[in-house]
């Protein structure tokens, strides 16, 4: 088998599994876009937030200590104790439903009926205050997180794909387990909104509000849900990205990078996220490696997505599985 | 009290149709100017025109450029970023090949380069609405950036890979380099606000104006009265492309001279330009203006505070600076969708009134 060919698998499997790492960001998009037709700009800094605040728990630091010291003169950063890392994760899950709630509570409620591009620029709004509140919160250094997850080459891999083609793949141990718990999560996603009460109120809900409002639905709670649900998948995403490349700044910009996985898969398609993600995982790790790398000087990641994007819309304005764009005057 | 419209008839159609009907407001609009252009240029000093004054014309310029896009045409751009850069590229190209033409020209044919771009970029326009189009003016922002960073013709081989302005000059006095005068480039600076005040004005409220706000506020409708939906969008994306351009290009030639394009023209920049206008008021030409002030005074303000009067560090005053702002969006769009712009028309309607309301 040809080397290039080999190499091209490579590159094919590790686009995949960023793919399906991004697909995790937009999910968390296409949860709330559904049920309450927000455009939520701010879920990569809802990641952040969320990474932030379970490395912040598992080291037991102080909230705010910087804002703290800055105005008492006092030295204080740590409670000293660790947290161990489920408990944190449980923790951090509750911090993102009160988070939601604040802002369902704050924002949302006295946005209803606005135009949606008023609710898309109110949760940039809300991704500025949330990238400000998670540095003052717990610093804005590089942090290291490490919830237990297994990292590194897969020894298991490499010796097959050796044995076979005489090359041996290097797939990261992480990505593979964030590829099964982004499976698991997509399945319950499914499970939940098809099985139970609260999962069937979110169809409805996002089907036709002022329906659902009428037969009793609490437009209120499942909003503030959405929002849970959201934080919670936010929180994944955080833990995958975390692990992999440090907690920082860096980390809210794989929103951005989210957003041409939806406009390909469509905003309102589930499967479309997953699609998309994989596509554009996929087809930037190619480009790159098949075009730009040689031909272009490389670095050709930053832009591929949204161009590939751009150019798809123009020939189908409402993304691979989004529901037909239909307009009357 | 402070309007007295009593006897301020008008006579003939131009009377009507001036951009202020009302002698009051008239008067103000020229003491500013008066102001701006024969006061301010003697007392500004060096802190005073690059903390504020540079800072706050430049953001005018682009925030009337992307106030014609959004606000007029309803067109969401997120790469504003994207084409300052290709202004500040194009300007430096003009200005290192050119060397002795007027820096004004420059400037100009700068704006016109970053049109012809627009119109390429906002070709999909014609096909992608809403979210879907915002997203996919993010290509723009990343591709342009990309480009200028990774292309050496652009930044002429330098080995930092960054642009810097050599001294040019207009009718022989610098502009642009290392050793200008504060008043020249406030002054160079305040001209091109105010033509691009004055020609964006007129078109909004010309044919072309009205069939921008036809499109944005139902293109479908728009269409079928008679608007032609490409020529509309596409001199929309010409128009604010080449506002954009001019600001990009004193942007970088003028107020910063050295620019690294990742740096200065991210994403951050095509941002903090929309919150411009959201703060100032969509589709608001007084909007642009406050805006671009309020967003500009803001940070100067919250560090005066902050780290001289509280004795706060700098790192955390940057993070509260972030807090404040995302809340303020929020704020403003929460009570007032209209922006700066609104309560402003709110407060004349109320002064006008005044002290005898009905």
């Amino acid at each position: 088998m040809p080397e290039q060919l080999v190499f091209a698998m490579e590159v094919t499997l590790n686009g995949l599994m960023a793919g399906v790492l991004y697909a995790l960001v937009a999910l968390g998009f296409v949860l709330i876009f559904k049920a309450s037709g927000i455009f939520n700009f701010a879920q990569g800094v809802m990641a952040l937030f969320a990474a932030m605040t379970l490395v912040g728990i598992m080291d037991g630091q102080v909230p705010f200590s910087h804002l703290i010291n800055a105005t008492f003169g006092t030295d204080i950063h740590h409670f000293g104790w660790h947290v161990p890392a489920l408990l944190a994760i449980i923790l951090t899950t509750g911090v993102m439903v009160g988070l939601a709630w604040c802002v369902q509570q704050f924002v949302m409620r006295h946005l209803v009926n606005q135009a949606p591009i008023i609710l898309f620029m109110a949760t940039i709004g809300l991704a500025y205050f949330l990238e400000g509140l998670s540095d003052l919160m717990w610093g804005s250094e590089i942090k290291n997180l490490d919830v237990g997850l297994p990292q590194g080459i897969n020894i298991w891999i490499d010796e097959a794909t050796f044995n076979i083609f005489g090359y041996g793949f290097f797939i990261d141990n992480l990505d593979i387990v964030a590829t099964v718990i982004a499976a698991l999560l997509v399945v319950s996603l499914m499970a939940f909104s098809q099985y139970t009460k609260e999962g069937r109120a979110m169809r409805a809900v996002a089907d036709d509000h002022q329906a659902a409002l009428s037969v009793g639905i609490s437009l209120n709670f499942i909003w503030v849900l959405v929002w849970s649900l959201a934080g919670f998948v936010a929180l994944v995403a955080g833990i995958m990205w975390g692990t992999k490349s440090g907690v920082q700044f860096s980390l809210s910009l794989i929103a951005l990078k989210a957003l041409p996985v939806l406009m390909l898969g469509g905003f309102t398609s589930i499967p479309g996220a997953i699609v998309g993600g994989l596509i554009i995982g996929v087809g930037e790790q190619l480009f790159e490696f098949a075009i730009g790398a040689p031909y272009f000087g490389g670095a050709t990641q930053n832009w591929f997505a949204y161009v590939l994007a751009l150019v798809f819309l123009v020939f189908r304005p409402q993304g691979l599985f989004g529901e037909r764009i239909i307009e009357r005057v | 009290m402070f309007y007295r419209e009593a006897g301020d008839f008008k006579t003939s159609y131009v009377d009507d149709g001036q951009t202020f009907p009302i002698r009051f407001d008239r008067y103000r609009y020229y003491a500013v100017l008066a102001v701006a252009f024969v006061v301010v240029p003697f007392i500004v000093g060096d802190y005073l025109a690059n903390a504020i004054l540079l800072p706050f014309l430049i953001y005018a310029i682009a925030a009337i450029g992307l106030n014609i896009l959004t606000g007029y045409c309803g067109q969401v751009s997120l790469g504003t970023g994207g084409f300052m850069a290709v202004g500040a590229y194009a300007c430096y190209k003009l200005m290192t090949a050119f060397p002795e033409v007027s820096m004004f020209i420059h400037v100009i044919l700068a704006g016109g380069v970053t049109a012809l771009v627009g119109v390429l970029f906002g070709l999909p326009s014609l096909r992608i609405k809403g979210f879907y189009l915002a997203v996919a003016t993010l290509a723009a922002q990343f591709f342009l950036v990309w480009l200028f960073n990774r292309v050496p013709w652009f930044y002429n081989y330098s080995a930092s890979g960054q642009i810097s302005a050599p001294e040019r000059t207009v009718f022989g006095i610098a502009v642009t380099g290392p050793n200008t005068e504060a008043w020249a480039t406030y002054l160079f600076c305040l001209i091109f606000c105010l033509g691009t005040g004055l020609v964006a004005r007129n078109l909004t409220r010309g044919t072309l104006g009205r069939t921008w706000m036809a499109i944005r506020d139902m293109d479908i409708a728009a269409e079928i009265i008679g608007v032609n939906p490409l020529r509309a969008k596409l001199t929309a994306f010409a128009v604010s492309s080449f506002f954009v351009g001019i600001s990009g290009a004193l942007f970088f030639a003028v107020y910063l001279g050295a620019v690294e394009v990742g740096e200065v023209f991210g994403i951050q920049k095509s941002f903090l330009v929309l919150f411009m206008i959201i703060i100032g008021g969509l589709g608001s030409m007084f909007g642009s203006f406050a805006g671009a002030a309020f967003l500009v005074l803001l940070p100067v303000v919250l560090k005066l505070v902050g780290v001289n009067v509280l004795g706060f560090p700098t790192d955390i005053v940057a993070h509260l600076q972030l807090i404040i702002v995302g809340s303020l969006i929020v704020v403003f769009l929460i009570l007032e969708p209209h922006g700066i712009a609104q309560l402003w028309n709110v407060t004349r309607e109320k002064l006008r009134l005044w002290p005898f309301p009905h």
